[in-house]
């Protein structure tokens, strides 16, 4: 993570921004809900890797979905679309 | 057409950004990443994924972007790729990104300029059918009947047929394409990296907020649309017309899902009457007796 | 080699943008400039002129085009007028902003409605907030020597904006002058290539104008201020430079005439300014105590040279080629703000004259002078603002 500059010398002369990641934050804070993978159930067809908008599904060892927790915002796409049941949206933090 | 396992496992579009959640303009950024790869500069103007890109000193892309106007995507981008050629920096993808306002509305003029002067670049409109980054307001793009915040009771002119436009300009390469179906997506994208002239493909990027429906369904919406025929998969090679994937078989009116299927889940129809519906349903299958003439006449 | 040519302002600026090599030119035609972006059409399908010139669709896309390309790491250039200008509006805010050394040929003339193509300065001083640097011409060959002028200054980096080239329309753009084009590789050992401080590079890759909260935006506007002050200090001295090397220079920020010596002196910019030069001539002969100083640049405005120009000077008069809506003519307002809290500041009067492209002769200008005399003699000045040749 960059460090945001402070005094007027730090900064550039016009706004320039490196890539970064949690450029808005730690986004897990929004979740509602989690969702929660059963991995006996999955059969690693990759589907929620595919349609998760954050990016925040890593394929794991031998294709294993791995979800970063920091980053996933809870919309409940991967458990829609995962055709085999394996993904269950559980409440957060009750 | 590529497999799923073979697309790249970076990502491209850093997480942590500000995208709301179940955003499909983010997954087709994302998916848009994955097929072009990291040397790709993209333009982009005002829109959400300006604000997914995220604030000073950060940015969640990675690779260059610049920000610009909102009427002046394709401009801005016809003065990079000519930079670029002057300065003899091969081997990178311009592309200018934009939404549907962006293009179908205030972009329009600069997009047709760019064409028109066979502008060498891939202009990817993201369509999510309405102004959303400024609060779900209509647009050229919005379907009829939509709720927005400026036609609440329903827009009542028909969505702007801006492929169509884009084929009348005679440019190489015109797609359609949509979140829900990521591979067809990526395989335009990289046949359009390889040619050259001005290339154009709007993806439908269904909206959980714009579209009122909830955030999970963002590709079951993409998928809808799709197989009720609402928005077809097809591309203009050359000139030549061809509907693609799952949209092929739709040329056959009983294969197409009825329309009320779509719109239905969809709290941004909630206040359709019988006749709005009836209308639609009209409308898409003259749509697609259109398309059937296009392939005969071929 | 050097050459002269005989040829009018819009072609010298062809020419200068060619000397310039930009490599980037992105233009939109309209009265009273198409020649400039003809004549640069005719340079690179030469071969003359080795440039990506984009034809756009309109004056928004030109500058737009400019911003991408210069972005990108490409000298840029074009040219344009009244409503063109007037329509890039918003992109002139961008570019400067973006802290891009575009330069781009103004050729003043009159804002719409009524439809004029004839020349005031309202189409560039309307812009005067922009953050571009405004230089304002009186020949033709100033007109060249400024492209370069500008080039040099606005790449530097301690300036890094934006610059207007601004000559009258018909007066100076379709009239025919000796202009010295100088030799290439002198302008080159002037001129290096440029060099960008950012560019959309994917071996090192950002993002250019993302949002910014509150607690940053303030700063990005101070630097663009603080590199108008440094274009304030540089300007002159680029000039100087540019004298020693070319032979042409114009007095850095004011071009003064016989104002050493001057009870009034006269205030003007472009072409009003050298016409101006003979109506002093004409009052000296009488013994009257006139001088002429032609404002060069508007922007940023040279505050501490008017201030060196009026020291011992009793009374200023500034002709206005513009009029701001609701007070005066801006030269006026600035030249007052620039004196206002010195010791012993002269007395001022303003006058608008040549709006629509109205010819400013010698005559006017005398008349100017005497009435601003008049009001000296006096001590009062009777009507703050004079509008010249208006109708009865």
């Amino acid at each position: 993570m960059i460090k945001a500059p402070k005094n007027l010398k730090d900064m550039p002369i016009t706004p320039l921004s490196r890539p970064t990641v949690a450029s808005t934050g730690i986004t897990g804070f929004w979740r509602t809900f989690r969702p929660i993978l059963e991995p006996a159930k999955c059969n690693r067809c990759l589907l929620c890797w595919v349609f998760c908008p954050e990016g925040c599904i890593k394929r794991g060892a031998e294709d294993m979905p791995e979800i970063d927790y920091d980053y996933c915002k809870g919309c409940g796409i991967c458990a829609n679309e995962c055709r085999l049941g394996a993904i269950k949206m559980e409440r957060e933090g009750l | 057409m590529v497999a799923l396992k073979e697309l790249p496992k970076e990502e491209w579009i850093l997480p942590g950004n500000a995208a709301c959640a179940g955003c499909g303009a983010s997954l087709s950024l994302r998916l848009t990443y994955k097929a072009l790869g990291p040397r790709t500069v993209f333009v982009i103007p005002a829109c959400c994924s300006t604000i997914i890109a995220g604030p000073f000193p950060y940015t969640s892309f990675s690779s260059p972007m610049l920000n610009m106007a909102f009427e002046a995507t394709a401009a801005a981008t016809s003065g990079v790729v000519a930079a670029f050629r002057k300065r003899g920096i091969k081997d990178v993808t311009v592309v200018g990104w934009a939404g549907d306002g962006g293009t179908a509305d205030i972009g329009i003029q600069a997009l047709s300029g760019a064409a028109e002067r066979e502008t060498d670049f891939i202009y990817i409109m993201y369509d999510n059918e309405s102004y959303m980054n400024t609060g779900i307001q209509r647009s050229g793009s919005t379907p009829y009947g939509a709720w927005t915040t400026t036609t609440p009771t329903g827009k009542r002119q028909h969505k702007k047929n801006v492929p169509l436009i884009m084929v009348a300009h005679g440019v190489p390469y015109v797609a359609t394409a949509c979140i829900s179906y990521p591979l067809d997506l990526v395989s335009k994208l990289r046949k359009a990296k390889e040619m050259e002239g001005t290339r154009y493909i709007q993806i439908l990027t269904p909206c959980p907020p714009g579209w009122r429906f909830s955030t999970e369904k963002t590709v079951e919406m993409g998928r809808l649309a799709v197989q009720t025929g609402m928005w077809a998969l097809f591309e203009f090679d050359q000139g030549k017309f061809k509907l693609s994937g799952p949209s092929a078989a739709l040329i056959d009116k009983e294969k197409r899902k009825p329309i009320e299927d779509y719109l239905q889940k969809q709290g941004r129809f909630e206040h359709l009457t019988k006749e709005d519906v009836t209308m639609i349903q009209k409308w898409i299958d003259q749509t697609w007796e259109n398309y059937k003439k296009l392939i005969e006449n071929q | 080699m050097s050459r002269t040519i005989i040829d009018t302002g819009n072609h010298i600026a062809g020419y200068a943008a060619k000397a310039a090599r930009a490599q980037v030119v992105a233009a939109y035609p309209i009265t009273p400039q198409s020649p400039v972006v003809e004549q640069i059409a005719e340079f690179v399908e030469r071969g003359e002129m080795d440039a990506e010139y984009i034809r756009v669709e309109s004056e928004h896309s030109a500058m737009t085009a400019c911003i991408g390309a210069a972005a990108a790491g490409a000298r840029t250039f074009t040219a344009t007028s009244a409503q063109g200008l007037a329509l890039m509006h918003e992109m002139l805010h961008w570019a400067s902003g973006a802290r891009l050394p575009i330069v781009m040929a103004v050729v003043n003339r009159a804002m719409a409605p009524p439809w004029t193509i004839w020349a005031d300065f309202s189409d560039s001083l309307s812009q005067r907030d922009t953050g571009w640097i405004q230089f304002y011409c009186a020949s033709n060959q100033e007109i060249f020597d400024t492209v370069l002028q500008a080039y040099k200054l606005c790449e530097d980096r301690q300036v890094l904006l934006p610059a207007m080239v601004c000559f009258e329309g018909f007066i100076l753009s379709h009239t025919s002058m000796p202009v010295k084009i100088l030799d290439q590789e002198a302008i080159d050992d002037f001129l290096p290539p440029y060099d960008p401080v950012w560019v959309l590079d994917v071996g090192n890759p950002f993002s250019h104008g993302n949002m910014v909260f509150p607690e940053w935006y303030m700063e990005f506007r101070y630097f663009i201020q603080e590199a108008m002050d440094n274009a304030e200090k540089m300007i002159p001295e680029i000039d100087k430079e540019y004298g020693r090397r070319f032979g042409f220079e114009y007095g850095g920020h004011i071009e003064r005439y016989r104002c050493e010596d001057a009870d009034l002196v006269l205030l003007s910019m472009g072409t009003i300014g050298s016409e101006a030069r003979i109506a002093v001539d004409n009052l000296r002969k009488q013994g009257v105590k006139v001088g002429s100083a032609r404002l060069r640049v508007f922007r940023p405005f040279p505050k501490e040279e008017i201030r060196r120009l009026v020291k011992d000077v009793q009374m200023v008069a500034a002709i206005d080629r513009q009029i701001s809506f609701g007070i005066e003519g801006p030269l006026f307002t600035e030249v007052k703000a620039s004196l206002y809290g010195e010791q012993d500041h002269p007395l001022a009067a303003g006058f608008i004259a040549g709006l629509g492209g109205r010819d400013v002769t010698f005559h006017d200008i005398e008349k100017i002078a005497m009435k601003s005399l008049e009001w000296l003699r006096t001590g009062k000045v009777e009507e703050d603002v004079t509008w010249v040749g208006l109708r009865a």
